[in-house]
C-alpha cells in the first residue's frame, strides 16, 4: 500500500489540486477567485491526463530514428492540448461575464451581489 | 452510401463554419443573421431527414444500420469516427427540426443581432456533435462547444440578471464537464481506448484493477451529467438560466441542451458501459434510479409552488429529466425505449411551450400564472396549443407524453422497480396540479379588470380558490385605473399572433398528439437497435 502511494504520488497531488480548485469554486466570495478555482480544477484534470501518459523510462512521443526508448503515450497529451484550448475559451467567456456583472452592479463579491439584487 | 457518410460530417461542420457568416457578412450588410441561420438550419433539417430515411429504412444489426464516417482516414482506435445510428439520427432530427422551427419564431420576437445568430448556429453545431460523435473525448469537446454557446445566449438577455445567471451556469457547467473529463480519463486508464464501440467491446472483458478504474470513471461521468441534465440537487442553475435568457432563446435551450446531455448520458451508460456492467457494479443502478426519482419529486414539488410560468416550466424540466434518468437506471429495454420516447416528446413539448410563453411575455407582458387570466378568450390558438402541450406534459393519452411514461412504467414494473413506478404516479399528480392551475387560470378565470363584463363574472370563476394569489390584493387592483395594462390585470388585449410563432405552436401541438398515436411506430423503429445495444454489451 505504502509502495503504491509512493510510486503513484502524482495522483495524490492531482487530487489535492482538484480539492483546492473545488473548494475555491464553492467557498470563495470573489467571482474572479471562483473562476480561478474552476481553472485549478480543470488544471488538476489535465495533470491527471498527462500522468496517465507516463511510461517507465519513456521519452517524448516524437518519432525519430536512432533510439529504441519507449514513447510516452501521445493520446492523453493531444487530449490535454485540446482541453486546454477549451479551458481558455471558457475562461474568456467567464471573464467577459464578470466584466459585465461588475459594470452593472459595481461589485465582484458574491455576497454583496446577492444583497444588491434582493434590494431591487 | 458515401454521400450519406459525408452528410454525417456536414451536419456538424456546416453549422460551425457557417456560424462565422453572420459576423463576417454583418460587416457589410445589416440583418443578415436571420436568413443565414434559417437557410442553414433548414438545410441541416433536410440533411437529417435524408440520413434518417436511409438509416431507418436499412435493415440489419446495430453496426450495419449505422452510418459511420471515419474522419481523416485514421483507423478507428486512433482516429475519430462519427456514428449515425437509429438513436442518434432520431435526436439529430429533433435538434435540427426544433432549431429551424424556433428560428421562425425569433424572426419577429427574438433578439436580432448578428452575433446572436452566430452563437445560435454554434449551439446547433455543438448539439449535433454531441449526438453524432462516436468518441467519448469528442463528446467532451462538443459538450463544451454547446455550453459556451449556451452561456453566450443566456447572457444575451436584456437585464444584468442574465449575466449573473450565465456565470452561475458557466461555473457549474464547467465543473460538470471537468468531472466528465475526469471520468473519461479513468476509463482511458482502464481500457486504453476512447472510441465508444471499442470501449463497449473492451469493458465487459476487463479484469482486476481495470474494472475498478472503469467503475470510478462511471461514477464521475454520471455525476458530471447529473449536473448537465440538471438533476436535483444540482439543478439550481437551470431555472435562473431559463428565466433570464431572452425568450426566444429559452425555447431552444430548454428543449435541446438538456435533451442532448440526457441523450449523451444514455449513450455512455448503454453504448459504452452496457447494462451488464452497470448491473454488476454494486449499487450503480440504484444510485442512478435514486438521483432520477429524487429529481422527479423535488422538481415537480418546486414547480407547483412557482408563480412565474417560465420558472414553473423549468422546474418541470428537472422532474421530467429525472424520469428519464430513473428509466436509464431501470436497465430494461421497455424502460429504455420509454426514456428515449420521453426524451423526444419532452423536447418537442417544451420547445412549443417556451415559444408560447415567450411570445405572451413579449406581446402581453404576462409572466406569472395569475397574469394568464383570460388568455383563452383573447388568444384562442395560443391558449389551445399551450393546453394541448401541457396535457402532453402530464401524460394524458393520446399524447406523446403518455407513450413515454407508459413504457417507462411498463419497464419499471417488469424490472420490479416499484419506486420508479410509484414516482411516475406521484409526479403525474403533481404535474397535473401545476398544469391544472395554469389551465384553470387561462380558461376559467376572467381577467381581473374585466369585472365590468358581468356576463363572465360567474361566482365559481372568481379568484377565491386560486393558490398563490393574494385574494385581497387581486380584488383591490381590479378597479385601480392607475396601472393600465400592468400587473395582475390578466390578458385583456387581443394581439395578432405572428405567423411564424403560430406555425411553430400549431406544429408542436399537432406533433405532440400525432406522435402519441405513432408511439408503436417509435418502438418498432427503435426496437431492433435497442435489442442490439443490449445484446452487444451482454
Amino acid at each position: 500500500m505504502i509502495e503504491l502511494l509512493a510510486s503513484h504520488y502524482i495522483y495524490g497531488l492531482v487530487f489535492v489540486v482538484l480539492g483546492i480548485g473545488l473548494y475555491m469554486t464553492i467557498a470563495s466570495q470573489n467571482l474572479v477567485k471562483k473562476l480561478i478555482g474552476v481553472n485549478l480544477f480543470q488544471s488538476a484534470i489535465f495533470l491527471f491526463f498527462v500522468a496517465t501518459a507516463y511510461v517507465e523510462g519513456g521519452r517524448a512521443p516524437i518519432l525519430h530514428t536512432g533510439t529504441d526508448a519507449p514513447l510516452a503515450s501521445p493520446l492523453p497529451q493531444v487530449i490535454v492540448l485540446t482541453a486546454i484550448v477549451v479551458g481558455v475559451a471558457l475562461t474568456a467567456v467567464g471573464l467577459a461575464l464578470i466584466v459585465r456583472i461588475h459594470g452593472e452592479y459595481g461589485t465582484l463579491r458574491e455576497d454583496t451581489l446577492r444583497e444588491v439584487r434582493t434590494d431591487e | 452510401m458515401s454521400s450519406l457518410e459525408t452528410l454525417v460530417v456536414l451536419l456538424i461542420v456546416a453549422p460551425i463554419l457557417l456560424s462565422l457568416a453572420p459576423i463576417a457578412l454583418g460587416l457589410r450588410y445589416d440583418r443578415v443573421g436571420w436568413p443565414v441561420a434559417t437557410i442553414t438550419t433548414a438545410g441541416l433539417f433536410a440533411a437529417a431527414l435524408a440520413l434518417a430515411s436511409d438509416v431507418f429504412v436499412a435493415e440489419g444489426t446495430n453496426r450495419e444500420v449505422a452510418r459511420i464516417h471515419v474522419l481523416g482516414n485514421f483507423d478507428v482506435p486512433m482516429g475519430i469516427e462519427l456514428v449515425a445510428d437509429p438513436l442518434s439520427t432520431l435526436i439529430a432530427l429533433l435538434i435540427t427540426g426544433t432549431a429551424f422551427a424556433v428560428l421562425l419564431h425569433t424572426r419577429t420576437n427574438g433578439p436580432r443581432g448578428n452575433t446572436f445568430y452566430t452563437a445560435y448556429l454554434l449551439l446547433v453545431g455543438g448539439l449535433l456533435g454531441i449526438t453524432l460523435t462516436g468518441d467519448v473525448f469528442n463528446l467532451f469537446v462538443f459538450l463544451e462547444i454547446t455550453s459556451l454557446a449556451t452561456y453566450a445566449l443566456v447572457a444575451s438577455g436584456d437585464g444584468p440578471e442574465s449575466a449573473v445567471a450565465a456565470l452561475k451556469y458557466l461555473i457549474l457547467g464547467t465543473v460538470a464537464a471537468s468531472l466528465y473529463l475526469m471520468g473519461v480519463g479513468l476509463l482511458f486508464m482502464g481500457t486504453g481506448t476512447l472510441n465508444m464501440a471499442d470501449l463497449a467491446a473492451t469493458i465487459p472483458a476487463l479484469e482486476g484493477q481495470n474494472v475498478t478504474l472503469a467503475r470510478a470513471g462511471l461514477a464521475f461521468i454520471v455525476v458530471g451529467f447529473a449536473i448537465k441534465v440538471a438533476q436535483w440537487p444540482l439543478h439550481s442553475w437551470q431555472p435562473d438560466a431559463y428565466q433570464h435568457a431572452p425568450d426566444g432563446v429559452t425555447a431552444v435551450i430548454a428543449s435541446l441542451v438538456s435533451t442532448a446531455s440526457a441523450y449523451a448520458l444514455g449513450r455512455v451508460l448503454f453504448g459504452v458501459y452496457g447494462p451488464e456492467f452497470i448491473a454488476s457494479t454494486p449499487n450503480a443502478s440504484a444510485v442512478v434510479v435514486t438521483i432520477g426519482c429524487l429529481s422527479v419529486v423535488a422538481g415537480s414539488t418546486l414547480a407547483v409552488i412557482q408563480r412565474d410560468v417560465t420558472r414553473m416550466l423549468a422546474y418541470s424540466s428537472v422532474s421530467q429529466f429525472g424520469l428519464i434518468v430513473a428509466a436509464y437506471g431501470v436497465l430494461t429495454e421497455q424502460a429504455l425505449s420509454g426514456a428515449l420516447i420521453h426524451l423526444v416528446g419532452h423536447g418537442l413539448t417544451k420547445a412549443g411551450l417556451f415559444v408560447a410563453v415567450g411570445w405572451i411575455a413579449i406581446a402581453h407582458g404576462a409572466r406569472t400564472v395569475d397574469e394568464y387570466a383570460g388568455l383563452a378568450g383573447r388568444q384562442p390558438f395560443v391558449a389551445g396549443a399551450i393546453a394541448i402541450l401541457l396535457l402532453s406534459l402530464v401524460g394524458i393519452p393520446p399524447s406523446i407524453g403518455f407513450v413515454g411514461k407508459w413504457y417507462i412504467a411498463l419497464g419499471a414494473v417488469e424490472a420490479q422497480a416499484w419506486p420508479v413506478a410509484a414516482v411516475i404516479l406521484f409526479s403525474t399528480m403533481l404535474t397535473l396540479a401545476y398544469v391544472a392551475r395554469l389551465l384553470e387560470t387561462m380558461y376559467v378565470t376572467p381577467p381581473l379588470d374585466s369585472a365590468v363584463e358581468p356576463a363572465h363574472d360567474t361566482p365559481a370563476a372568481t379568484d377565491g380558490g386560486r393558490p398563490g394569489s393574494g385574494a385581497s390584493t387581486s380584488t383591490d387592483t381590479g378597479s385601480d385605473p392607475s396601472e393600465p395594462g400592468l400587473e395582475r390585470t390578466g390578458i385583456t388585449t387581443q394581439k395578432s399572433v405572428p405567423l411564424g410563432t403560430l406555425a411553430v405552436l400549431v406544429l408542436a401541438a399537432v406533433l405532440a398528439v400525432a406522435l402519441g398515436f405513432a408511439g408503436e411506430l417509435f418502438v418498432d423503429v427503435l426496437e431492433p437497435f435497442l435489442e442490439s445495444v443490449l445484446e452487444v454489451s451482454s
